[in-house]
């Protein structure tokens, strides 16, 4: 009998350590099934951050390199420019690579630097306990906005990909989620173009994925995928942002 | 005199809130008191605990190394803190979901079914208050009228229902 | 008692610093210092100031250094990393001479390291930090109180020297609830303000900036800022002494293991080990006349630290290395107890408990 479902070849043993109902396993498998379809585990090096996604170090079977927190495009652009043949990668959440790491962001992306970014956005600072991050919707009520995100003092959400999506250097951004069987199948499409933009030597390229953090939102995890379907979707820019001609023909 | 004593559970359990009311407990009867919890990735999933010690002299040191009493709500607490009591101090365990595979004869150790007894009492998530009841006679420094003061002014006005819920189960534990 | 409550360290923190009349608090969330910024974000904008999360520690120093440019009182509060971030900045508070309060709640290192209670980072808030040579006036708190009593005087020793002050502590104090008394803050000394940057509105116009266009007045600068912290190691070195007078052996230790010091002492004392404790609570001045009184008097010294030792050459420096002075620390989170602490100055000094 032929084995139809496992855990894909790019991802190890390891059993996630995510709370219930997070949608940070979801992403991380749809990266294990890419790299696997791809065929470049062994080709890749992957960089994780701080935060909640920086467990993913453990959970993929390539190599990788932990950053300081929101550093991680920074040491992918070292990695890349010491192994240009290689693959590399980086996966960070929103505060790690929208707050801290905007330098970072605006500038691997600026260069044109040939790595792939896999952003993660919640919404919210999850491993810190649930502090407003660049990505808190307007009155959203964090730790560090009790009083609900207030624009007058925090300033309006940011949607990175759009931004990154002007730079010249990128080839490639889209902005998806995983809140359905659909839009799971759409992401894993997005995640594999940006993979393959970089195998073609193209250019930088960005998937940012909308997630759920239900221990910080303190919803359910179902409440979670709908707060996410009827609140962050309609602020972010959803789909692919920009494709490059280049890319058009892959 | 001191009390020292260590609290230990699944978070969720509801370890802190007990360890709060000690701490309360003896602010009420105006003690030198220190709370301190387990903090850290070390609160995510896994197990919760904190220490409080309650004192009539200052607290220099807020590390408890050996205890005078300690209440464990589950199995990996227990383990790991059956040796953190002193030769002499009291055990309370939640004999409910912990299983006594180990054994030490040097302490008195207080089985209490406590998780049937709050399933009893109607309400699942006052294990935790069941022990404190059971802990509470073997205390020098707090008693039951200080408790009671420490959880009206904890729970307070906000949630009177819950108050004689608490009590109950205090008073249930302290039978054992 | 009528002003007694009990609190996180963190929280306390937080709350001290409304009462000194902070307007302004720029951070980034880092365990375990975050209760602080979140204390503020819920309270201080009742008492008419702001909390603005900062994208990151680097923007957070520099809308201090901003801030504090006005004669505004402001506060930034981070762990080891975060500090790391803002070594950069502080130097620009020094060298701008910006009174700045700073909270260090010190996470284990190097690196991203983890949350439990150390004090790897004495060197780097005590011996500069950042670039340059400037000093920052270091106060360690070991309690509840002090936590509040020092934040309420941070701001006023910053103000008087012009100077960033920072509060070293870590996450075992900042989690720790303890009874602290909200005492009333007495008023502040009246401080020259003829500094700030506020306009140029019927006055000259005024530059703060540390760039020396030349190497003389580069010189001047670097001498002026000289005498200051002259100044203030003359004045401000602060101890505590605990069963010191008669002690035959001293500990010495600050913060969280200057608290567990005590407690050696008076184990110590309860065996006839005459046994003693000077804590430091200004790591910067460090308390070097605290020593002096001993150096021909006691026959050694242990420190008590929470890294690979980094005080211990402060208290050779003070002691002038004329008795012998051992380390006995713990690492990487981890505390030491009482009686580990006791065994070890034992075996030292060779203190069997029959001799005595
Ligand atoms: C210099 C520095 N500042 C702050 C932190 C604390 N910190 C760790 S993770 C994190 C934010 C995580 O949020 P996000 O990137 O959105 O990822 P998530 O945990 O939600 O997946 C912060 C602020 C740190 N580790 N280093
Ligand atoms: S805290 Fe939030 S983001 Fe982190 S694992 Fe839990 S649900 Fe996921």
């Amino acid at each position: 009998m032929q084995k139809v479902f496992g855990r894909p070849k790019g991802l190890t043993e390891v059993a996630f350590s995510f709370c219930p109902g997070c949608t940070h396993g979801i992403i991380m498998r749809l990266v294990g099934e890419v790299l696997e379809e791809l065929e470049i585990i062994e080709d890749t090096i992957g960089v994780s951050p701080v935060g909640c996604a920086g467990f993913c170090q453990d959970f993929f079977s390539c190599d990788f390199v932990g950053a300081a927190h929101g550093r991680a495009q920074a040491v992918g652009t070292g990695i890349k420019r010491a192994l240009p043949d290689r693959i590399v990668f980086t996966y960070q959440g929103d505060g790690d690579i929208a707050a801290i790491g905007t330098q970072h962001a605006i500038h691997t992306a600026a260069r044109g630097e040939k790595i792939t970014s896999i952003m993660v956005n919640n919404a919210i600072y999850g491993m810190t306990g649930g502090q407003m991050a660049p990505t808190t919707l307007e009155g959203m009520k964090t730790s560090t906005s009790p009083y609900g995100r207030d624009l007058v003092i925090n300033g309006y959400p940011l949607d990175l990909p759009k931004t990154i999506a002007t730079l010249d250097g990128v080839k490639y951004v889209a902005s998806v989620s995983v809140d359905s069987p659909k839009n799971i199948l759409q992401a894993k499409k997005a995640i594999k173009k940006a993979f393959q933009v970089q195998q073609a030597g193209l250019g930088f390229a960005l998937v940012s994925v909308l997630s759920t953090c239900p221990t910080n939102w303190g919803l359910s995890p179902v409440d979670s995928l709908k707060w996410l379907r009827e609140n962050m979707m309609p602020v972010y820019e959803m789909g692919e942002l920009k494709v490059a001609e280049e890319v058009k023909n892959l | 005199m001191m009390d020292k004593v260590l609290l230990a559970g699944f978070g969720g359990q509801g370890v802190m809130f007990i360890g709060k009311i000690f701490a309360v407990s003896g602010m009420i009867a105006d003690l030198n008191v220190c709370w301190i919890p387990s903090y850290g990735p070390e609160m995510r999933g896994g197990t919760a605990n904190c220490s409080v010690i309650l004192s009539d002299e200052e607290i220099h040191s807020p590390v408890i190394d050996q205890a005078d009493g300690g209440i464990v709500l589950n199995q990996p607490s227990y383990e790991k803190f059956l040796g953190r009591i002193k030769p002499g101090g009291v055990l309370v365990i939640n004999s409910s979901i912990v299983n006594l595979n180990k054994i030490r004869d040097d302490i008195k150790i207080i089985k209490v079914p406590a998780t049937e007894i709050a399933n009893e009492l109607g309400n699942s998530s006052i294990a935790n208050m069941v022990c404190l009841g059971a802990l509470l006679p073997h205390l020098n420094l707090t008693d039951y009228e200080k408790v009671k003061k420490a959880i009206y002014e904890v729970v307070g006005e906000k949630k009177p229902e819950l108050l004689e819920l608490n009590l109950n189960a205090i008073k249930k534990g302290m039978e054992h | 008692m009528s002003n007694r409550v009990l609190m996180k360290g963190n929280e306390i923190i937080g709350e001290a610093a409304i009462r000194a009349g902070c307007k302004l608090f720029f951070g980034y969330p880092i365990t375990p210092s975050t209760e602080i910024i979140e204390y503020l974000a819920k309270n201080l904008p009742k008492a008419g100031g702001t909390v603005l999360q900062a994208e990151d520690e680097i923007g957070a120093i520099n809308m201090c250094y901003g801030a504090a440019c006005t004669g505004t009182r402001v506060m930034t509060a981070s762990s080891s990393p975060g500090i790391s971030l803002k070594q950069e900045g502080i130097s620009y508070c020094a060298a701008a001479e910006l009174p700045v309060v700073l909270v260090n709640v010190n996470r284990t290192g190097p690196g991203l390291g983890g949350l439990g209670p150390t004090q790897s980072d004495y060197f780097q808030s005590t011996k500069g930090g950042g670039h340059g040579d400037y000093r920052l006036i270091v106060l360690a708190p070991s309690k509840a109180q002090e936590l509040y009593d020092f934040t309420l005087e941070a701001f006023d020793l910053a103000e008087k020297y012009r100077n960033p002050v920072l509060i070293l502590t870590d996450g075992f104090l900042g989690q720790m609830m303890e009874p602290v008394e909200l005492k009333e803050k007495p008023t502040s000394p009246e401080v020259d303000k003829s500094w700030v940057v506020d306009g140029a509105r019927g006055r000259e116009k005024r530059i703060i900036a540390s760039y020396s266009l030349t190497n003389e007045i580069g010189e001047a600068n670097n001498l002026r800022w000289e005498a200051k912290f002259n100044g203030i190691k003359e004045k401000e070195q602060r101890w505590e002494e605990f069963y010191a007078d008669d002690a035959e052996y001293l500990l010495v230790s600050y913060g969280t293991t200057g608290r567990i010091s005590k407690s050696v002492v008076l184990n110590a004392r309860k065996k006839g080990i005459k046994l003693g404790l000077i804590r430091p609570i200004t790591l910067w001045p460090f308390p070097e006349k605290a020593f002096i009184p001993y150096k021909n008097k006691i026959k050694g010294i242990v420190t008590v630290e929470l890294n690979t030792g980094q005080m211990i050459e402060d208290v050779k420096l003070a002691m002038d290395c004329c008795v012998p002075i051992y380390l006995y620390r713990r690492q990487g989170g981890m505390l030491p107890t009482e009686t580990e602490i006791l065994e070890f100055l034992e075996k030292q000094f060779k203190l069997s408990t029959e001799e005595v």
